[in-house]
C-alpha cells in the first residue's frame, strides 16, 4: 500500500499543497490555476507543482476523492469505484433524458459555437428553439452576444459545466470535427451514381 | 375534389392545406417546422380513397407542393438566396452532397458526446453555485466625537426653505405692450427696440417681443435690423393701417 503522502511544515512546497487542498474542497467549480495561485498568495509554476503532487495523492485507486483537470481548471470529485454508492444518493441531473436532438445541437454549439439558433437550424435542417432552450436550462449552454447588425440573433456557447459533464479539459479535448466518420465522399458517390442513372 | 381544401394534421399545423399555404406566405407559420412529405401522404391517402384519377388535382398540388418545397429549401439555405439561383444541377448536387456530409458529421460528433457521456457516467462531483466572494471590510477612520456630534447635529436641523420663487413667473399680457407701442408710434414714426424694452425683464422683453411681431402682422409697423444682434428698429408703415387692409408679411429681418 502506498504510504500518506508526508506533509512537512519546513517544506513550503507542501504548505502550498495543503492550501490548494483547502481551496478546492470547498470549490463546487473549477478553479483554473490562476485563481488557486491567486488565493494562494503565490505563483503559477509552484502552483502547478503543487498540483501534481496532490494529483498523485488523489488519484483513482488510491483515494476516495479524485483531482482532475476539466472544463479549464482543476477540481476534486469522486473516484470512480465508488460511483454506485454515489448513484444511490446523487443523480448527475444534468444529462438525464438529453435526445438525439439535443446532442445533436450541443455537437454545433460546440464544435461551431458560438452560433444561434438560425444557424444550428441551418445545420440540422429543423427547427431548434426548443432543444435550445433546454439546453440553456440544463446550464450546458449559455447566451455569448448576439450577431452582428440590428436586432441580431442571440448567439449560444457551450459552458464549463458542459464540458465537466462530459469530462473535457477543454473544448480542444474534443476530437476534431474532419476525423469523426471517417467514410469521406461516401453520400458524393452515391448522388453521383444517381445521376449518372437519370437519363439526361 | 379540392387541393387547397385537403384536411392536414401536421405536428406544426392542423386544418386546410389553403390556410397553410396562406399563413406560410404572411411567414405566421415557419415553413422549417412544416413536414413537408406528411402534406404528401395526406394527399396520397385522399387520393387512394377516390376511384378516379383526379388529373387537375394532381398537377395543381404537385405545383403548390413543389413551391413550398422551393421555399422551405431556401428558408434553410438562409442568406444564400442569391446563389441558389445561379446553381446549375450538378452544382446543386455538389453543395446538397457538401450540406449532407457536414450533417453527418453533426451527427457523428453528437454519436460520440453520447458516448463519452455514457463513459463519464460513473464521474460525480460536487456540483452549486459559487460560494460568495468576500465582502470588501470597509475600515472606517478614527472618528472625533465633537466632529460626529457636529455632523449629527448638522442633520438635525431644519433644513432652509425651498424657493419658490422660480415658479411664480409673471406674464404681462401681450396687450399691454401693444397699446405701449401704439402710443409710442402715434409720438414718433420710428423707435429703437432695444432702447424701448431696456431695463424690462427677460419675460417682460419676450412679451414686448411677441407685440412687436404681432404689429408687424397686422401691418402696423415695418421692422429692420442690419444683422444679427444688431439693435431692431421699428418704423411705423403710413400706409399699412390695419383697418384699411389685410397687409403681408412686413418683416425683412427677424
Amino acid at each position: 500500500m502506498d504510504r500518506p503522502l508526508r506533509l512537512v511544515a519546513a517544506n513550503p512546497l507542501d504548505a502550498l499543497a495543503r492550501t490548494l487542498e483547502s481551496l478546492l474542497v470547498v470549490a463546487s467549480q473549477p478553479l483554473s490555476v490562476d485563481d488557486l495561485a491567486e488565493a494562494a498568495a503565490d505563483d503559477g509554476e509552484r502552483v502547478e507543482t503543487a498540483l501534481g503532487l496532490l494529483g498523485e495523492r488523489y488519484r483513482e485507486g488510491r483515494s476516495g476523492i479524485v483531482l482532475e483537470e476539466v472544463a479549464g481548471g482543476w477540481a476534486f470529485r469522486a473516484s470512480r469505484d465508488a460511483a454506485e454508492a454515489c448513484g444511490r444518493l446523487f443523480e448527475r441531473p444534468v444529462e438525464r433524458g438529453l435526445s438525439q436532438a439535443a446532442l445533436e445541437t450541443l455537437a454545433v454549439i460546440a464544435y461551431l459555437g458560438p452560433c444561434s439558433r438560425p444557424e444550428v437550424a441551418r445545420w440540422r435542417g429543423v427547427a431548434v428553439d426548443s432543444v435550445v432552450a433546454g439546453l440553456v436550462e440544463r446550464g450546458l449552454i449559455a447566451e455569448a452576444g448576439r450577431e452582428s447588425g440590428i436586432g441580431g440573433a442571440v448567439r449560444y456557447r457551450t459552458t464549463p459545466l458542459f464540458e465537466r459533464v462530459f469530462g473535457l479539459e477543454s473544448l480542444a479535448a474534443l476530437p476534431r470535427l474532419e476525423e469523426l466518420g471517417g467514410e469521406d465522399g461516401e453520400i458524393r458517390d452515391r448522388l453521383e451514381a444517381l445521376a449518372e442513372r437519370r437519363p439526361a | 375534389m379540392s387541393v387547397r381544401e385537403l384536411e392536414l394534421d401536421l405536428d406544426a399545423f392542423e386544418g386546410p392545406f389553403d390556410l397553410l399555404l396562406t399563413l406560410v406566405l404572411r411567414e405566421e407559420v415557419p415553413l422549417v417546422e412544416v413536414d413537408v412529405a406528411g402534406i404528401v401522404i395526406a394527399f396520397v391517402e385522399r387520393l387512394a380513397e377516390r376511384e378516379e384519377l383526379d388529373l387537375d388535382a394532381c398537377g395543381e398540388f404537385l405545383v403548390l407542393v413543389a413551391s413550398l418545397l422551393e421555399l422551405k429549401a431556401r428558408s434553410l439555405f438562409g442568406d444564400e438566396d442569391g446563389e441558389l439561383e445561379e446553381l446549375a444541377p450538378e452544382e446543386a448536387a455538389e453543395e446538397l452532397a457538401r450540406r449532407l456530409e457536414e450533417y453527418r458529421r453533426i451527427k457523428e460528433a453528437a454519436l460520440w458526446l453520447a458516448e463519452r457521456l455514457a463513459g463519464e457516467r460513473d464521474r460525480f462531483f460536487r456540483l452549486g453555485p459559487a460560494p460568495l466572494a468576500p465582502p470588501v471590510e470597509r475600515r472606517l477612520a478614527p472618528q472625533d466625537p465633537a466632529l460626529l456630534a457636529a455632523a449629527v447635529r448638522a442633520l438635525a436641523a431644519e433644513p432652509p426653505q425651498v424657493s419658490l420663487k422660480h415658479l411664480e413667473l409673471r406674464f404681462p399680457p401681450v396687450t399691454q405692450f401693444l397699446e405701449r407701442f401704439r402710443a409710442l408710434l402715434k409720438r414718433r414714426s420710428r423707435f429703437d427696440f432695444d432702447s424701448e424694452v431696456e431695463g424690462l425683464s427677460r419675460i417682460e422683453q419676450a412679451v414686448a417681443f411677441l407685440a412687436l411681431l404681432d404689429l408687424c402682422r397686422s401691418g402696423e409697423i415695418s421692422i429692420d435690423q442690419v444683422r444679427p444682434f444688431a439693435p431692431i428698429r421699428v418704423a411705423r408703415e403710413e400706409t399699412g393701417r390695419s383697418e384699411e387692409k389685410e397687409a403681408p408679411w412686413t418683416v425683412r429681418s427677424a
